[in-house]
């Protein structure tokens, strides 16, 4: 790859971390945080994507950057107060500057509309504050020496004549910015011929040299036309203020005056003439201001080392502090190579169980060594999976910040007051599950918004507090991560939902439906409770297509609604894509896997404890609670229902919408790990199949989507069939 | 000798591109994070020149700067200070804490690279 290519992606990582950053520090803004501190950070933020974009001619975000920037100085020199207000306007910039970036990244551009508006709010801060002298200030050129010199007499070369004539006499401060003399004669050697005069006259005694001090001048005459005073000018940038320095053209160089600067009392001890710059070294003690300064301070240098060595091993331990304080170290690996390892790791657990299998079908005694060994491979293969998946996980926290965006677009555009709460946003989840959710929690945050919420004036009738609040909240639950969107709203409708859904066909007008079976009539294809499809919720996204995206992770998603307090979705997710805990089943002669995480207990079949009105409507009482009983061969059309149950084995399992279902099994053979292997690409998606799975034998087994085979006996399902 | 160059910049960017100038002009190039890491490298890798960002977190520019001119064995060592601002007045903050020159962001190499040679002894 190109460097710079490689480079310029760098930039737009490193964009993603910065904005995130910027959001971060708005948002402790927005909480309290009156740390200086953060307002540096946003600046820092924002000034790193300005330097970088430069670099990359990306002129409209270094635009943007740079005018953002500039009101952001404001308030970091106290010039400026953070209102709400202007609070408004940066959470609005930051989301114009992400959006520029998004679209800098793949050559786009953004709405030149949006951006103007945006533009001219910062600008009208800039300007009523005064302050505008940043405005015209940065323009991407590179590498700027241009420097406003007030002294210059004359930039044109002068007619007549064809040298310069140079004046130098260094201060101390020269040495103490770590410029040096030589260098600069050295660069004015580069440009043309030169003539180099020292004037030694200012030199002390040697026993009183004092090696900070300055007591030489020069004076040179550099010979050609083509170069220009800027071309001397740049070469004395840095020094410019620690030194007198004149530049003339075209003088004679008799017309140079030798001994210009009185003796300051020095006696007069140096050579009255000059040294020629290339002259070797006349006394080798002289240090500093002589013109072959290196090769004398080489010695010096390596003298001082041994004390400075010293001294900053001492120095060490508070710095080693320091360096533990800051950011952890990262390596940046390509998503390709980790999924790799994944995949490789997948193939070791599939063949660590199958050496285990050999071993235990060989008739080794279980006390041997070999199974000892095993049972540390198998530990250890664990251990290597964890970690890897561990590369894999992030924090939740971009996505949520993402959201709170998401929050205030759509309160705009619904002109209602929301807050947006989020909790739990270190808790880690696998990169492509955090990609994939981006889409359908983006869908379900505006939804909170648009249709969770009341309006403004009706919250305060039903006394409320006008600002909504959505909390959005992620957690890990037994080997699931949850994740939370809840809104203080007015609860689902559900005499209108019932209503639309009997207008849509959806349902039978008579069908006698639980709060529960309602509420879920919400995620049911072509169901759209808003009267008008207003701009944001609507685009033809219906829950039904969220409910596929979490279904296509391996999640699922469920709602509880309170009338007038409100609307929860849970989104529950696997923490991992690739391996699972399962109980492996055995099912009319076929070996399932169920997922372990569904399972509450598992209980020997007892028939009296069997209510129902027929075979294929059963239900058990386990611990006092009435639970729908499902046959799994049945169910998945192994056998027909079965009138006599003796020697079954029922697995309990809950969804996390917390409803319980009992399965029967034929019996219960192991629990393991075992690497899903998806079904979805070659067969599509299976009812009541969840992906696949290779054992230790070679065999392959089923695992079971425990909610799909729940609710396929819902009698929602029922009714939907018979509508 | 090679030149050894330390170049101190938060931004992952910065770094980079300042690297991949510099390495491809036959340079030794050392990075660091920000001013309290450029102090934790700077013992490690003892550099020719020094370039230095001014924004940064934990310890800026300015502040890397004077600390670096307090150790006896850097007095000297050429600071250059690469920075998107072009201000005089943080020129002369610059300068006030012993930086050397200043290079402004974007940069171009071939001129990095002439000021590298021009201040390193």
């Amino acid at each position: 790859m190109d460097p710079m290519d490689e480079i310029r992606q760098t930039f737009f990582l490193e964009c993603e971390d910065l904005l995130q950053a910027l959001m971060e520090g708005l948002a402790a803004i927005e909480g309290g945080d009156e740390d200086p501190e953060t307002v540096n950070a946003i600046f820092r933020a924002v000034h790193s994507i300005k330097g970088g974009a430069g670099a990359f001619s990306l002129d409209e975000l270094v635009k943007f950057a740079h005018t953002f920037e500039t009101v952001l100085d404001e308030v970091r020199a106290d010039r400026m107060e953070l209102t709400p207000a202007l609070m408004s306007v940066f959470f609005r910039s930051a989301d114009q500057l992400s959006d520029l970036v998004e679209a800098a990244s793949v050559g786009d551009s953004v709405d030149a509309e949006r951006m103007n508006a945006i533009m001219l709010e910062l600008d009208a801060l800039i300007d009523s504050d005064g302050s505008d002298a940043g405005e015209v200030e940065f323009e991407a050129i590179p590498l700027d020496f241009s420097m406003d010199f007030g002294d210059v007499e004359d930039d044109l070369p002068a007619p007549g004549g064809d040298s310069w004539t140079i004046s130098f006499k260094p201060h101390a401060t020269i040495f103490e910015r770590g410029n040096d003399p030589v260098l600069l004669l050295r660069a004015l050697a580069e440009l043309g011929e030169t003539e180099v005069t020292c004037n030694t006259d200012a030199l002390p005694d040697l026993a009183d040299i004092d090696t900070a001090q300055s007591c030489l001048s020069w004076d040179i005459t550099l010979k050609g036309e083509t170069v220009s005073e800027d071309d001397i000018r740049e070469i004395f940038e840095f020094v410019e203020g620690d030194c007198d320095l004149t530049i003339s053209f075209g003088a004679a160089a008799d017309a140079l005056p030798e001994i210009d600067l009185p003796p300051l009392g020095a006696p007069d001890e140096g050579e009255e003439t000059g040294w020629e710059l290339a002259t070797p070294s006349q006394d080798a003690d002289e240090p500093a201001a002589i013109p072959d300064l290196p090769e004398l301070q080489e010695p010096a240098a390596a003298e001082a080392a041994p004390a400075e060595t010293e001294k900053s091993s001492g120095a060490s331990p508070a710095r080693a502090e320091s360096s533990r304080a800051g950011p952890t170290a990262t390596v940046r690996v390509e998503l390709d190579r980790v999924d790799r390892l994944i995949n490789l790791i997948g193939e070791l657990v599939i063949n660590q169980s199958m050496l285990a299998q050999a071993v235990s079908n060989s008739g080794v005694p279980q006390d041997s060594p070999l199974m000892d060994g095993l049972d540390e491979f198998k530990r250890l293969t664990r251990a290597i999976q964890e970690g890897v998946m561990a590369i894999r996980a992030q924090p939740v926290k971009p996505l949520f910040q993402r959201m709170s965006r998401i929050v205030r677009e759509a309160a705009a555009a619904t002109g209602k007051s929301v807050r947006l709460v989020t909790e739990g946003e270190g808790t880690e989840v696998d990169k492509t599950v955090i990609e994939r959710l981006s889409d359908p929690l983006t869908h379900m945050i505006r939804n909170a918004v648009d249709h969770g919420l009341e309006q403004t004036a009706d919250r305060a009738a039903a006394g409320k507090s006008e600002e909504g609040t959505v909390h959005l909240t992620a957690s890990h639950r037994s080997g699931r991560v949850i994740i939370e969107i809840a809104d203080d709203g007015a609860g689902i409708n559900r005499t209108r939902v019932r209503e639309i859904a009997v207008e849509k066909g959806l349902i039978d007008p008579d069908a006698a439906l639980s709060e529960a079976e309602i509420d879920n009539l919400l995620f049911m294809p072509g169901f759209s409770t808003a009267k008008n499809v207003s701009n944001l919720s609507g685009r033809g996204v219906g829950m039904d297509v969220v409910k596929k995206a979490i279904q296509s992770l391996g999640g699922r998603v469920t709602l509880s609604s309170t009338p007038g307090k409100g609307t929860t979705f849970t989104i529950s997710l696997p923490l991992t894509l690739a391996i699972l805990d399962g109980m492996l089943v055995r099912v009319a002669d076929q070996t399932k896997v169920v997922p372990l995480t569904d399972v509450v207990e598992t209980l020997k079949l007892n028939p009296s404890q069997v209510h129902g009105l027929s075979n294929a409507d059963r239900g058990i009482m386990v611990r006092g609670e009435f639970v729908p009983l499902v046959d799994v061969a049945c169910e998945l059309g192994y056998r027909p229902p079965l009138d006599k149950l003796s020697h079954h084995v029922v697995v309990l399992t809950e969804t996390e919408g917390g409803s319980r279902t009992a399965f029967i099994v034929d019996q219960i053979l192991d629990q393991r790990q075992v690497v899903i292997k998806g079904l979805e690409e070659n067969y599509h998606s299976v009812p009541g199949i969840a992906a696949a799975t290779i054992l230790g034998n070679g065999e392959i087994a089923l695992i079971l989507d425990v909610a799909a085979l729940a609710t396929g006996r819902n009698r929602l399902s029922d009714v939907i069939r018979a509508a | 000798m090679t030149l050894r160059i330390l170049a101190v910049d938060d931004s992952r960017t910065m770094r980079d591109m300042v690297k991949a100038a510099l390495a491809s002009a036959g340079f030794e190039v050392h990075t660091a994070d920000d001013g309290v890491h450029g102090l934790e490298v700077l013992n490690e890798c003892t550099p020719d020149v020094i370039i230095t960002d001014i924004n940064m977190p934990r310890m800026d520019g300015f502040g890397f700067i004077e600390s670096v001119r307090s150790i006896d064995q850097y007095k000297q060592v050429p600071i250059l200070t690469l920075t998107t601002e072009s201000a005089p007045e943080l020129k002369q903050r610059a300068r006030d804490a012993g930086a050397t020159g200043w290079i402004v962001k974007p940069f171009d190499r071939d001129k990095l690279v002439n000021v590298i040679r021009r201040v390193a002894a």
